[in-house]
C-alpha cells in the first residue's frame, strides 16, 4: 500500500499512480486460450476503455480480475499487491465492483433488494443511504420502479440497475463490461453521460465496450484487442483519429 | 435481442390450447370428486375424520422438516440431495442414543424435557456438520461436473449413511419410548396425542426462524442471490462457497429436528427408515413446488394429511393403498403442474 506515496516510474502511468495493473496475462478455458499476453494499466482517476469486436477476450479480462476466472498465467495488482489469487468476494470487499456482460442482475428480487446486495460488504449504513440517493438521482427511472421486481424492468432499466448496484459498492474501481448492449440510442447516451459523471464524482473507470465509438469519445486511454492479444493502445483522442482504428472497429 | 421482447415476454400470456384446457379440466375434475367424497366423510364421521387431521397434521411437520432440506439444497445448487432422507434416519438413531441410552429419558418430567432438548440440540448440531462435511468433501469438488456425477454421488452417500445406520441401530428394527407415550386429551371428542402438540410445538417456530433467516438476515439475503446467480452474488462480494456450506447446515439441522420428533411419535426406527420418509418429503417438496421453501411446508402437511386421510378410511382406496395414493399425486401433479402448487410456471429455481 505503499504505492501511495512511491514514485518509481512503474507505479506511475501517464502522469498518475498506477491504481490497477494487469501484465501478461493469460486465461483459459479448458484448452481453449481466450486471453493471450495482456498487459494494462488504469491510472486512478482515469477512464479506460478496452475495446475490440465479438469474442477478443474483453469480457474473460473482467471477470479475471474480478476473480470469477483464475488466469493462468500472468499477475493483476491492484494497489501494489496481487489479487490474483483472491477469491471473488475479497476482490470487492478490496474496492473493485463489476457491472458484469448480461447485466446479471437477480430478476426475482426488487429493484431495492438488488441494490442493497450492491452494499452487501458495507457496514457504514450512513454511507450506504448516501449512495442510494446517489444511484437513484443518476438513475430516476429506478426510483420509479424501487419496489417492482427487477425481472420486469425493461432492458435499458435493468442495465441501469446493473450499473447501480455496482455503485452501491463504494467502487475505488468500477469494471463495466458493455453498459450500452441492446440499449436505445437516447439511453446510450445517456449511460455514457453517466459514466463521466461517475469518474468526476471520483471512481475510476475500466470500460469494457463493442461501441468503440462512444467508449473513444468518453475514455482518456484505450486499449484495443483482437483473438485475445493487444493490437494497439493510445490516448482515446489519438485512437478515434486513427485509420486503422476506424477502419477495424468504427465502421469508417 | 430487443428490450421490450425479452421483459415482456414471460409475462405474456396467449390463449391455452384445447388439449391444456381438457387436462386442466380433467385434473380439477379429479380433485373435486375426492374433495366431495372428503365431504361426504366429514358429514358421516366427523369425529374420525378430525382425528385423521390431527395425525396428518402430527406427521405432515416431520415431511415439512425434511421436505425443507431437500427443497433448500436444490435451490440452491440444484441437486436433488438423495442422502437427504439417509441424514434423517442417522438422526433418529443419535437421537436415541442421546435422549435415551445415554439420558435415559423416557417419562414426561422436566429432566426429560430438558433432555430432549438438548439431544435436539445435538442431533441438530451432528447432523448440520455431517450434511457440511458431505458438501465440503463431495459435492464442492462436482459443483462443475456434469449433473449426473453429484446426483450419484448422493446415492452413494446414502448408502454410506444407511451402513451407519446398521452399524449402530443394527439390522432389524430397534423400539425406543418416547417421553410422553400414548397419552393424550380429548376436546370436542377428538383425542388429541401430546406427542402432536410437542411435535407442532417444536416444528412451527423452527419453521418460523428458518423463513425469517432467508427472509430477513443477511445470510438469507446471500442464500437468494446465490440461488438465483452464483457469478452474480460473487459480485456482489458474498462468499459463495460459505453461502452454500450455510444452507447445507440449515437443511442438516432441521433433518436432525425431524429425526428427535420422529422417534417420539413413532417410537422406533430401522436403517431403512430414511428410504420410505425420503421420498415422502421429496415428493412433499415437489409437491409444493422444489426450491420454494414454503411450498415444502405446505406440501408436508397435505402429504401428511392425505396420507392419514386415507390411513383411517376418509378416502375410497384403504389403508394398503396409501403410499400408492401418495406416489399417484406426484404422478398427476408432475402431468398437469410440473412447477408444483407454488412453484412458477417455468424451470427457475427459488
Ligand atoms: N465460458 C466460456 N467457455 C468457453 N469459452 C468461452 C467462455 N466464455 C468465453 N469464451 C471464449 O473466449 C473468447 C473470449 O470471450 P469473451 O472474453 O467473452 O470476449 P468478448 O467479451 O471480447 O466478446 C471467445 O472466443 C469465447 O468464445
Ligand atoms: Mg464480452
Amino acid at each position: 500500500m505503499s504505492a501511495t506515496t512511491d514514485d518509481r516510474p512503474e507505479l506511475r502511468v501517464r502522469d498518475r499512480e498506477v491504481l490497477l495493473s494487469v501484465t501478461d496475462l493469460y486465461v483459459h478455458y479448458g484448452n481453449i486460450a481466450a486471453v493471450k499476453g495482456v498487459t494494462l494499466a488504469v491510472g486512478t482517476g482515469e477512464i479506460v476503455t478496452l475495446i475490440g469486436s465479438n469474442g477478443a477476450g474483453k469480457s474473460t479480462t473482467l471477470r479475471t480480475i474480478s476473480g470469477l476466472i483464475r488466469p493462468r498465467r500472468g499477475d493483476v495488482v491492484y494497489r501494489g499487491s496481487s489479487i490474483a489469487a483472491l477469491p471473488g468476494h475479497r476482490i470487492v470487499a478490496a474496492g473493485i465492483c463489476h457491472s458484469p456482460e448480461g447485466r446479471r442482475i437477480f430478476p426475482r428480487m426488487t429493484v431495492r433488494e438488488n441494490l442493497d446486495l450492491g452494499a452487501y460488504l458495507r457496514r457504514d449504513a450512513a454511507g450506504v443511504t448516501a449512495d442510494l440517493d446517489r444511484v437513484l438521482d443518476l438513475f430516476p427511472r429506478l426510483k420509479e420502479r424501487i419496489d417492482q421486481k427487477a425481472g420486469t424492468l425493461s432492458g435499458g432499466e435493468q442495465q441501469m440497475l446493473a450499473v447501480g448496484r455496482a455503485l452501491m459498492g463504494d467502487p475505488t474501481l468500477l469494471l463495466l463490461d458493455e453498459p450500452s448492449m441492446g440499449l436505445a440510442p437516447v439511453l446510450v447516451d445517456l449511460i455514457f453521460d453517466t459514466i463521466r459523471t461517475i469518474r468526476d464524482q471520483g471512481t475510476t473507470v475500466l470500460l469494457v465496450e463493442q461501441n468503440a465509438l462512444a467508449a473513444l469519445r468518453v475514455a482518456d486511454y484505450a486499449y484495443v484487442l483482437e483473438s485475445g492479444t493487444l493490437k494497439l493502445e493510445g490516448p482515446a483522442r489519438d485512437l478515434a483519429k486513427d485509420e486503422e482504428v476506424t477502419r477495424a472497429y468504427l465502421g469508417g | 435481442m430487443s428490450q421490450t421482447a425479452e421483459a415482456h415476454a414471460p409475462r405474456s400470456r396467449s390463449l391455452p390450447a384445447p388439449r391444456v384446457l381438457l387436462e386442466k379440466a380433467t385434473g380439477l375434475g379429479l380433485v373435486a370428486i375426492l374433495g366431495l367424497w372428503l365431504v361426504v366423510q366429514l358429514v358421516r364421521t366427523p369425529e374420525r375424520f378430525a382425528g385423521a387431521l390431527v395425525e396428518g397434521v402430527n406427521v405432515g411437520a416431520i415431511y415439512a422438516l425434511i421436505a425443507l432440506g431437500y427443497t433448500l439444497v436444490y435451490g440452491i445448487i440444484e441437486l436433488i440431495n438423495f442422502s437427504h432422507g439417509d441424514l434423517f434416519m442417522l438422526s433418529t438413531v443419535l437421537g436415541a442414543f442421546v435422549v435415551i441410552t445415554v439420558f435415559g429419558a423416557t417419562s414426561p418430567t422436566l429432566g426429560g424435557f430438558g433432555v430432549l432438548a438438548l439431544g435436539l440440540v445435538v442431533t441438530m448440531t451432528l447432523a448440520a456438520t455431517v450434511n457440511v462435511a458431505a458438501e465440503r468433501l463431495a459435492y464442492r469438488r462436482l459443483r462443475k461436473a456434469p449433473k449426473l456425477a453429484p446426483l450419484i454421488t448422493a446415492v452413494g452417500l446414502s448408502f454410506v449413511y444407511q451402513w451407519g445406520g446398521v452399524r449402530t441401530n443394527g439390522s432389524g428394527q430397534k423400539t425406543w419410548d418416547s417421553l410422553l407415550g400414548d397419552s393424550g386429551f380429548t376436546v370436542a371428542g377428538i383425542s388429541v396425542p401430546w406427542s402432536m402438540v410437542l411435535v407442532t410445538g417444536v416444528t412451527i417456530p423452527l419453521l418460523m426462524l428458518m423463513m425469517w433467516i432467508v427472509q430477513n438476515t443477511r445470510q438469507g439475503k446471500a442464500m437468494r442471490a446465490t440461488a438465483q446467480d452464483q457469478d452474480a452474488a460473487r459480485l456482489m462480494g458474498i462468499d459463495v462457497d460459505r453461502t452454500i456450506a450455510f444452507t447445507f447446515a440449515v437443511g442438516g439441522a432441521l433433518a436432525g429436528a425431524a429425526g428427535v420428533l420422529y422417534l417420539q411419535t413413532v417410537e422406533n426406527t430401522r436403517w431403512d427408515a430414511g428410504f420410505r420418509l425420503g421420498l415422502y418429503a421429496f415428493t412433499a417438496a415437489v409437491l409444493g413446488g422444489i426450491g420454494r421453501l414454503d411450498g415444502a411446508v405446505l406440501g408436508g402437511f397435505l402429504i401428511g394429511i392425505i396420507q392419514n386421510l386415507n390411513d383411517s378410511g376418509m378416502l375410497p382406496f384403504g389403508q394398503k393403498w396409501s403410499q400408492t395414493v401418495v406416489f399417484t399425486i406426484l404422478i398427476m401433479l408432475m402431468v398437469f403442474r410440473p412447477e408444483g402448487l407454488l412453484g412458477r410456471p417455468t424451470t427457475e429455481k427459488v
